[in-house]
């Protein structure tokens, strides 16, 4: 086997990914930590990471408390009203008294940020959204979180977070690898923030050939917000929430503009309404929740899918009406050319050109994230000020592990945080680290030599497997000892499309499915054993296939603990197919021990702070 | 493809191999330039096409669902703050847009480092970096005081 050199790189404060998360995790973390050492680690080129590499034409978290529009208690009804009134309030609420000022510091560093001719405010898309011209979002933020940290370590996959040790559940650093060099890195760190990105690729996509790159989230959010902190044992919560989202067929491309901001509809293929004659029934699964402002989300896709189910596809926007109008017809554009291009790209394929053609909408395959209409991820202590006994049990933003803060995707519980939001959570762990830190005196987390050497091996093994067993046979993908990344990515996508409420079952699981879903994942899980690597970033595509099935077998669990239909439109519970405010208004938690390789599940309450 | 490079312009500069998030974009060993290694895990974000100097890379749309003879390309020019974008339809129309990117000069944002450090009872307050100022409200940080209560909302 190659030696691989191991380089070592000691901070107060380590953040791992460099997304909108780890960049106001970093801009705090320094802003408070002058003499601290705050490094960023980020799998790609922060420059251009995470969910918002591409851009994005709104920022759909912001509260205009300056123009008496939103208060932070308005915005946790909004999150509790979509998500089926089950989110932490108090990371909400939270969110909401400090994301403006996130948002007035975009703007001060050079994000046109459209503003309202007649008002003089940012101009409104909805309720929540603001509207930008965001194709340089990324590197705006990215060139403020530069500055920031004392170094940025860009194209090194972090695989494992290490522990400390002499003391149980206390985080030391983290392990990698360069995915340019090949070397090895050990981070030795006070405290980690893990910024990492959620999950697309763990459910089978709709495109399976050379268009399953064009997943609504980006095919390099791995699931690493997920994984790393599993294995230490951190809670999880609400891994079964997972999201379904309406878009324009194909492109995934959004439809929040088109909504909110153009005012367009949907019908189904025959020109009719379809949503209001679904209400009824809807109610009958979930009671008075249908009759909440606005429709919470999942209810919306539920009555797409059974007006589909009821054989009136396709379900298409009216957009003919709307483009007659010239400066909506370049709103329109422009939205998909800021953050999806790819629509752009699929209508000029197929000749739709919304002033003449109502367009195609489809619900994608299902995703698991914490920062959008979804809450996913892990438990994590409230705000010292107020949060209740249940949810505070040291910094705000630790998780159950001491020393490991969270922000964006990685914590559960606290949805529509988007793009503003997420940064908003990394400066608030940010600064609790900080704190955490200053108050650790002399007793110092160490790194385990033995932990990273073992690491060590285990991590550059596809590489060493490919090469061995690549010579048993003359060409190809198909070996006897071996398995490529693209082949288990494939098969876990499979198990969870078929068992765990893929889109190819119409989003129904139930218990029967779900045991033999994770029957399927644990031999896939030690499967993942024989991945051949021919290349690093064939090796970065298993460690990513690694983390997908880690989150994937904790969202089987998940979904397996909730007997209820919680989100009818995200999933189904067959066997549960109400929902059930009685036994279920609670959270789910679950916590992994590795040794046992079990899972542990259990309730938390849900405190409603806000009425 | 998705993302393609024209042999005739790429010099193997490798800005796309810098900055492509998914890190699909190689140089060929044997021509010394640019490739899309895995079209599959391209999500079409148009970094490296706008990172290319030589404006040598371009889409072809999904194979799995586009029809051919489409383009949409784009020029991002960071001095004059502005992106363009033309797209033409398999059947020839075309439409161009043209958006501001950044209101202000590259390089120009200020270093959290070079604000003055923040006081010991900022530390210990709920207030995050440039607050209250950034809130731009009366009365400080919103402060929640009301009571909690557990059960169906």
């Amino acid at each position: 086997m190659t030696r691989r050199k191991t380089i070592y790189v000691d901070s107060d404060i380590l953040v791992v990914g460099g997304g909108f998360g780890g960049c106001g995790a970093a801009y705090e973390s320094r802003y408070w930590g002058r003499d601290k050492k705050v490094v960023v680690v980020e799998k790609a080129n922060i420059e251009r990471s995470g969910a918002v590499a591409q851009g994005l034409y709104a920022i759909n978290c912001y509260m205009g408390m300056q123009w008496g529009e939103n208060t932070p208690e308005d915005y946790v009804r909004y999150q509790r009203n979509d998500l089926m009134g089950l989110v932490r309030e108090d990371l909400g609420y939270d969110i909401g008294r400090h994301v403006d000022s996130t948002v007035h510091m975009f703007e001060e560093w050079g994000l046109p940020i459209m503003t309202d001719p007649e008002t003089g405010r940012y101009q409104r898309e909805g309720k929540w959204q603001i509207m930008i011209h965001g194709e340089s979002y990324k590197p705006i933020v990215a060139e403020a979180a530069r500055k920031a940290a004392t170094e940025v370590y860009n194209r090194i996959m972090v695989t494992h977070l290490l522990m400390d040790k002499k003391k149980k559940n206390r985080v030391a650093g983290a392990v990698g690898f360069s995915v340019r060099t090949g070397d090895f890195y050990v981070f030795r760190s006070k405290a980690v923030i893990i910024a990492a990105g959620g999950a697309s690729h763990i459910f089978k996509p709709h495109s399976a050939g050379e268009g399953m790159g064009r997943t609504w989230y980006a095919p390099w959010s791995s699931a690493s917000a997920y994984a790393l902190p599993i294995l230490t044992g951190a809670k999880m919560t609400q891994m079964e929430n997972r999201i379904v989202l309406t878009r324009f067929k194909d492109g995934y491309g959004p439809v929040g503009a088109y909504f909110l901001h153009l005012k367009t509809t949907t019908e189904n293929a025959y020109g009719e309404a379809y949503e209001a004659k679904w209400r009824s029934s809807i109610e009958d699964m979930v009671g008075d929740y249908v009759n909440h402002e606005p429709t919470p989300t999942c209810l919306r896709n539920h009555a797409f899918l059974k007006e589909v189910e009821a054989g009136r596809g396709p379900i298409r926007m009216v957009t003919k009406e709307a483009f007659k109008d010239p400066h909506k017809e370049i709103i329109g554009w422009e939205n998909f050319l800021g953050m999806t291009i790819g629509q752009a790209v699929v209508w000029a394929a197929n000749n739709i050109d919304p002033k003449e053609t109502n367009p195609e909408l489809v619900m994608s395959e299902p995703y698991v994230m914490g920062s959008h209409a979804t809450c996913s991820g892990a438990w994590a202590s409230g705000p010292e000020d107020y949060a209740p006994d249940d949810y505070q049990w040291g910094y705000n933003r630790m998780m159950t592990v001491d020393g490991l803060f969270g922000a964006g995707d990685t914590l559960g519980g606290t949805p529509h945080k988007f793009s503003s939001g997420s940064f908003t959570e990394g400066r608030i762990a940010g600064k609790a680290a900080n704190k955490y830190i200053n108050d650790l005196g002399t007793d110092q987390p160490e790194v385990s030599e033995q932990e990273y050497e073992t690491l060590k091996q285990i991590i550059y093994q596809p590489l060493e497997t490919y090469r061995v067993g690549r010579n048993e046979i003359t060409a190809g993908t198909v070996s006897p000892s071996y398995l490529i990344p693209l082949s288990g990515l494939q098969r876990l996508e499979k198990i969870m499309d078929e068992y765990v409420g893929g889109a190819g079952t119409r989003y129904m699981t139930n218990e029967p499915m779900l045991t033999r879903g994770l029957e399927l994942l644990k031999m896939l899980k030690e499967d993942l054993a024989f991945l051949g690597a021919d290349s690093l970033h064939q090796l970065m595509r298993s460690w990513e296939l690694h983390h997908r099935v880690i989150a994937s077998e904790c969202v089987t669990h998940h979904t397996m603990y909730r007997k209820e239909t919680r989100w009818p439109g995200y999933y189904y519970r067959g066997d549960h197919p109400q929902l059930d405010d009685k036994d279920w208004h609670c959270f789910t938690l679950s916590s992994y021990n590795q040794e046992a390789d079990e899972y542990s599940m259990e309730t938390a309450p849900v405190h409603h702070i806000v009425d | 493809m998705p993302t393609f490079v024209y042999m005739t312009s790429c010099d193997g500069c490798g800005h796309c191999v810098d900055i492509c998030p998914s890190d699909i974009m190689h140089i060929d060993p044997v021509t010394r330039r640019a490739v899309n290694i895995e079209p599959n895990f391209c999500w079409e974000c148009y970094s490296c096409v706008k990172a290319c100097p030589q404006n040598a890379i371009d889409v072809r749309g999904y194979a799995d669902f586009a029809p051919m003879g489409h383009s949409v390309r784009c020029l991002r020019e960071e001095e004059k703050g502005t992106i363009s974008w033309k797209l033409k339809f398999r059947d020839g129309r075309e439409k161009d847009f043209v958006s501001p990117i950044r209101t202000t000069p590259w390089g120009s944002i200020k270093a959290v480092t070079e604000y003055s450090a923040p006081s010991d009872a900022a530390f210990d307050s709920q207030e995050l970096a440039h607050e209250p100022e950034y809130l731009r409200i009366e009365g400080g940080l919103p402060t929640y005081s009301g009571k909690f209560k557990e059960g169906v909302v």
